[in-house]
């Protein structure tokens, strides 16, 4: 009877895991389609490369319990966490030395850093 | 030395993480193994501060529950945004200053600015990031002032 | 069981809204986000098949397919930025 209640208990917080996860894919692959160009559509893709991703990677670590199965999960949740970020900044610089600039730009500070390293360059 | 035998140790958890073995004659393999790895490390002159960075303070944990509570913050923020029927995109490249010494501590600062959902780094140059935010309710400084003490708390040896 | 299903399904729905993205998306780099974010799906798909199955090897599998995911994407950019894989160097003095 006990063991019945922990698995319960395990099914209910992997499930609230796994709906919340894929909430977030779900709002996120939606943003990926809807938003207007590639510099809103990095911030769609961060949703679902963090929030998203790490919910789920969450869930199934719940389900699996203290088994070698948890160690390989957080493995590649740990992967996933260093590697994201990573690959979206080389997108996001790909695109900005290509030449490409977001619509409907409010404020725009990109001299102030670029400028430097211009300058920075030509010094030594 | 202390680095050769952090990266022994580590390389050799991992090994046990993935393969789950525990008779000898493979436990002597994987050693082994392991060793051979260090011995090419080390003649690639790879253990530098980069490769294996046991100058981070252990309070490096802390600062990753801190930055999910954020992540978590900032992507319910970015769904609004998604979800609702006018979207309030209005786009920034902002210039951030960061305060870290070393190139480990710009990394993790950058990597951080990058995972929060909302705010991307560009580029970087001069002490500062070129960041781009989704709109206004991303781009407040206080935010990125405070993301950029914690990191120079963990970073600091 | 059921659990892993739904989450299976929602990943599907996801992956199909990525292909959306990836075949309509004007430039290089829409596409190129497309498909690494449609890696990261491809990575939990893998995993959850792993428990569905129930044979935890599909993990390793995956682990393998998120770190090959994130050098293909870094080789996609670094080709066409430098269009040469092997000698450009970081600053792009070589290009």
């Amino acid at each position: 009877m006990d063991f019945f209640t922990v698995d319960l208990l395990r099914d209910i917080a992997s499930g609230i895991a796994f709906a919340a996860g894929g909430v977030f894919l779900l709002i996120g692959t939606f943003g990926l389609v809807r938003l207007p160009d590639v510099w809103s559509r990095l911030h769609a893709a961060g949703i679902v490369d963090t929030v998203g991703a790490e919910l789920m990677l969450i869930g199934m670590m719940i389900q699996a319990g203290f088994t070698q199965a948890t160690v390989k999960l957080l493995l590649i949740s740990l992967f996933l966490f260093v590697t994201s970020p990573t690959a979206t900044h080389a997108v996001a610089n790909a695109a900005f030395v290509a030449g490409i600039r977001p619509v409907r730009l409010r404020r725009n500070e990109a001299a102030d850093v670029i400028g430097e390293t211009v300058k920075k360059a030509a010094k030594s | 030395m202390t680095k050769a035998v952090a990266l022994l140790v580590a390389l050799f958890a991992l090994w046990l993480a993935l393969s789950g073995y525990f008779k000898p004659f493979l436990l002597t393999l994987g050693v082994l193994s392991c060793l051979f790895t260090v011995f090419l490390a080390a003649r690639m002159k790879l253990l530098d501060d980069e490769a294996v960075p046991l100058q981070l303070r252990l309070s490096l944990l802390l600062y990753w529950g801190w930055l999910g509570r954020e992540i978590f913050k900032s992507a319910l923020a970015v769904s609004k945004v998604i979800l609702a029927r006018e979207m309030p995109i209005g786009q920034q490249l902002i210039a951030i200053p960061s305060t870290q010494k070393t190139e480990m501590g710009h990394v993790i600062f950058a990597n951080s600015i990058t995972l929060t959902p909302g705010t991307v780094t560009v580029a970087a140059g001069g002490g500062r990031f070129l960041v781009h935010a989704l709109n206004e309710g991303f781009a407040a400084p206080e935010g990125f002032a405070e993301m950029d003490k914690r990191v120079t708390a963990v970073e600091v040896r | 069981m059921t659990l892993f299903l739904g989450a299976a399904a929602a990943i599907f729905v996801a992956i199909l809204l990525v292909l959306i993205r990836l075949f309509a998306g004007p430039t290089l780099y829409d596409r190129v986000l497309a498909v690494n974010t449609f890696g990261t799906l491809t990575v939990l798909l893998l995993s959850i098949l792993g428990f569905i199955t129930g044979r935890p090897d599909f993990l390793d599998i995956a682990m393998l397919y998120a770190l090959i995911n994130f050098v293909s994407t870094i080789a996609i950019l670094k080709f066409f930025r430098y269009r040469a894989l092997g000698r450009a160097s970081a600053d792009g003095e070589e290009r």
